[in-house]
């Protein structure tokens, strides 16, 4: 921890390099996630764990996040923990959205193929 | 053993750097001011671009037309059979490759090397422009030869050109104002502009740099692959 010094962030070159190709390989294994077509919990879970992967080492190493002092780390980090309750409050909404409408105006089972002019 | 024990004396020293930082009446963060200010931008901006996300998840959970499959319609043939979802692919990756490059650059910009932090300042820009360049060819693709509309599409759930326009355009602004920002700071640091104030900037913008990719990491992973 704690190597943010006064010189700025100075870290061997090959550690930028490792985290360039590990960011390689797992956008290359979310793409085939949709390549081969895995459905249902299993492609969302894939989804999600390699993107928190790839977002956690952009973080930590390419913007030095592991490297600064725990003031800065939690200032930035912890606010936006509060955008999950608004992800949670949308989706509830969305689902009593979803069941109103269905309710009233039916679901469409296949895809429009036609234009639409405009709503 | 030891290096547990050593582990956790420094989570420790960590907590407690915390407490004394915001209690010694005096600045808090300890970095260069600009890069404390680049940060707080940065927290705003996640919550913008978050906020767009969340629009589009409720849009689409609350649709009951089907969502259209992003896998086909971002399908591109070249020649062949078309490749599910492959210009985006190949974008995540150009996106990819300009961090690496900036991540080279802030490296070289804190070595005092400033022939080598310029090159690499350009070459990040280039991957930008290359980046926007794409993005430029998808929308007209979409616009024009599929018929997408903010208003409707010929695909399932009318909000989905909405959510698309808003969510990349947004991005795609971030970009090009990414690659403004980025050429300004190269021209900076070959002409010398940096030598007394140090390289702090190239840092800074790498910061910028850095999370226009983290935020299209969770667009690739929600808009398009979900």
């Amino acid at each position: 921890m704690a190597t943010s010094t006064e010189e700025g962030q100075q870290h061997p070159l090959s550690i930028y390099i490792w985290i360039w190709i590990l960011l390689f390989v797992f956008s290359t294994a979310s793409y085939f996630v949709d390549y081969f077509q895995f459905q249902g919990y299993l492609r969302w879970n894939l989804i999600l764990i390699f993107m928190m992967l790839k977002a956690g080492f952009i973080v930590a190493i390419f913007m030095h996040m592991a490297w600064e002092r725990l003031a800065l780390i939690t200032a930035i980090l912890l606010p936006p923990l509060a955008l999950l309750v608004l992800v949670g409050m949308m989706s509830i909404e969305g689902d009593y959205t979803y069941l109103a409408r269905a309710e009233f105006f039916g679901v469409e089972e296949a895809p429009v193929v036609e234009h639409h002019g405009g709503h | 053993m030891a290096q547990s024990s050593g582990e956790v004396a420094a989570t420790q020293d960590a907590v407690t750097d915390l407490v004394t930082d915001w209690s010694a009446e005096k600045e808090v963060f300890r970095v260069h001011w600009g890069k404390a200010m680049m940060w707080i931008f940065l927290l705003s901006d996640t919550f913008i671009f978050t906020s767009f996300l969340v629009s589009y998840m409720k849009v689409r959970i609350s649709s009951t037309v089907p969502w259209p499959n992003s896998s086909e319609i971002f399908a591109l043939s070249f020649g062949g059979a078309p490749i599910p979802l492959i210009l985006i692919a190949i974008m995540t990756f150009v996106l990819i490759t300009s961090s690496g490059t900036m991540a080279l650059a802030v490296n070289y910009g804190y070595r005092r090397d400033r022939t080598k932090t310029a090159i690499f300042l350009l070459i990040t820009a280039a991957f930008g422009l290359l980046f926007v360049g794409m993005q430029a060819f998808e929308w007209t693709k979409l616009i024009v030869d599929e018929g997408v509309r903010p208003w409707g599409n010929p695909f399932g759930a009318a909000q989905f050109g909405a959510s698309f326009f808003m969510i990349t355009g947004f991005h795609g602004g971030h970009v090009s104002g990414g690659v403004i920002y980025l050429i300004y700071v190269a021209v900076g640091v070959l002409n010398g502009r940096y030598e007394k104030k140090g390289y702090d900037i190239v840092e800074i913008a790498g910061l910028y740099w850095h999370f226009v990719d983290l935020v299209w990491v969770f667009i690739f992973a929600f808009f398009y692959l979900w």
